[in-house]
């Protein structure tokens, strides 16, 4: 019996890398919906942008380019940015009813 | 075999991270689970080429983001119980379904292929690492003007943080 001879070698290619990135974009996605904590919320936001992030190396390696990973850096700069003010947002809103809930925020709407 | 390794451990715990994530009760454990998604990200990332760019995923990703993360867990409380009523019948159901079904038709077209997608554009022959003084030769020169707008908008959210942190104490004194 020769093991690994005759199978032929699993290679592992870019589609297996986009096929990751979609299904951790699902699950963020998922958890997004079905979330009410605002700070998981934030963090199935962390999750998609992740993704995408993936997507973005994945392409950069596939095509040979540098561009995808620059343009992770500014995904990682705004992320940071949107992290910053959601949680400063956050901490304000707790101040007010003690509650990190999003369905207490319906009294903010206009 | 060891690229198949490389990638199945990683993604493995990328997903069970995520799932965590959106799954764990206590808020500090999905912190956590946040963070194992986030490192093995960045295993992910060695293994295509772009160190520099994993070497920043762990520092700023899982450093600085999970710290401020667990900053605010810490601060406003991990006690309380979460709210977990269904405003919308069956919605979990709904999009848990909805969700499965658009990543089983993703899985299934390509195992159909022979785990061959076709994609548009063939793979390039030349591969390159992605080292600090590369990024750093692309990003100060065809992508300047794009670094100059995020370096504004990174002022705009310290700002913007600064106010919203800030209680206006005088003003209610002298009221």
């Amino acid at each position: 019996m020769s093991l690994g001879k005759e199978r032929p070698m699993i290679e592992v290619t870019t589609d297996w890398y986009l096929t990751l990135s979609a299904i951790l974009f699902s699950i963020g996605f998922l958890g997004m919906m079905i979330r009410k904590n605002a700070l998981i919320m934030f963090m199935c936001i962390e999750l998609m942008l992740n993704a995408v992030n993936l997507t973005f190396i994945t392409a950069s390696n596939h095509l040979g380019l540098v561009d995808g990973q620059i343009a992770v850096f500014f995904v990682l700069v705004v992320a940071a940015a949107e992290v910053v003010v959601g949680l400063a947002i956050i901490v304000s809103i707790f101040k007010k009813q003690e509650s990190a809930s999003v369905d207490m925020l319906s009294s903010s709407k206009g | 075999m060891t690229d198949l390794l490389l990638f199945a451990i990683p993604g493995l715990f990328i997903i069970l991270g995520a799932l965590i994530v959106i799954f764990a009760k206590n808020p500090v454990h999905n912190a956590m689970g946040l963070v194992l998604t986030l490192t093995s990200l960045a295993i992910l990332y060695i293994s295509l080429n772009a160190t520099f760019v994993a070497m920043v995923q762990m520092l700023v990703y899982a450093g600085a983001v999970m710290t401020l993360f667990l900053f605010v867990i810490m601060m406003i409380g991990v006690d309380k119980p979460e709210q977990t009523k269904e405003e919308i019948k069956g919605q979990k159901l709904l999009i848990s379904g909805t969700l499965i079904l658009l990543v089983s038709v993703v899985v299934f077209i390509g195992l159909e292929n022979g785990l061959n997608w076709n994609l548009l554009f063939p793979q390039s022959q030349d591969t390159f690492e992605g080292t600090p003084s590369l990024l750093a030769s692309a990003m100060f020169t065809s992508w300047v003007f794009p670094f100059e707008v995020i370096s504004i908008l990174l002022i705009v959210a310290t700002t913007a943080a600064l106010a919203l942190a800030y209680e206006f104490r005088k003003r209610e004194t002298n009221d």
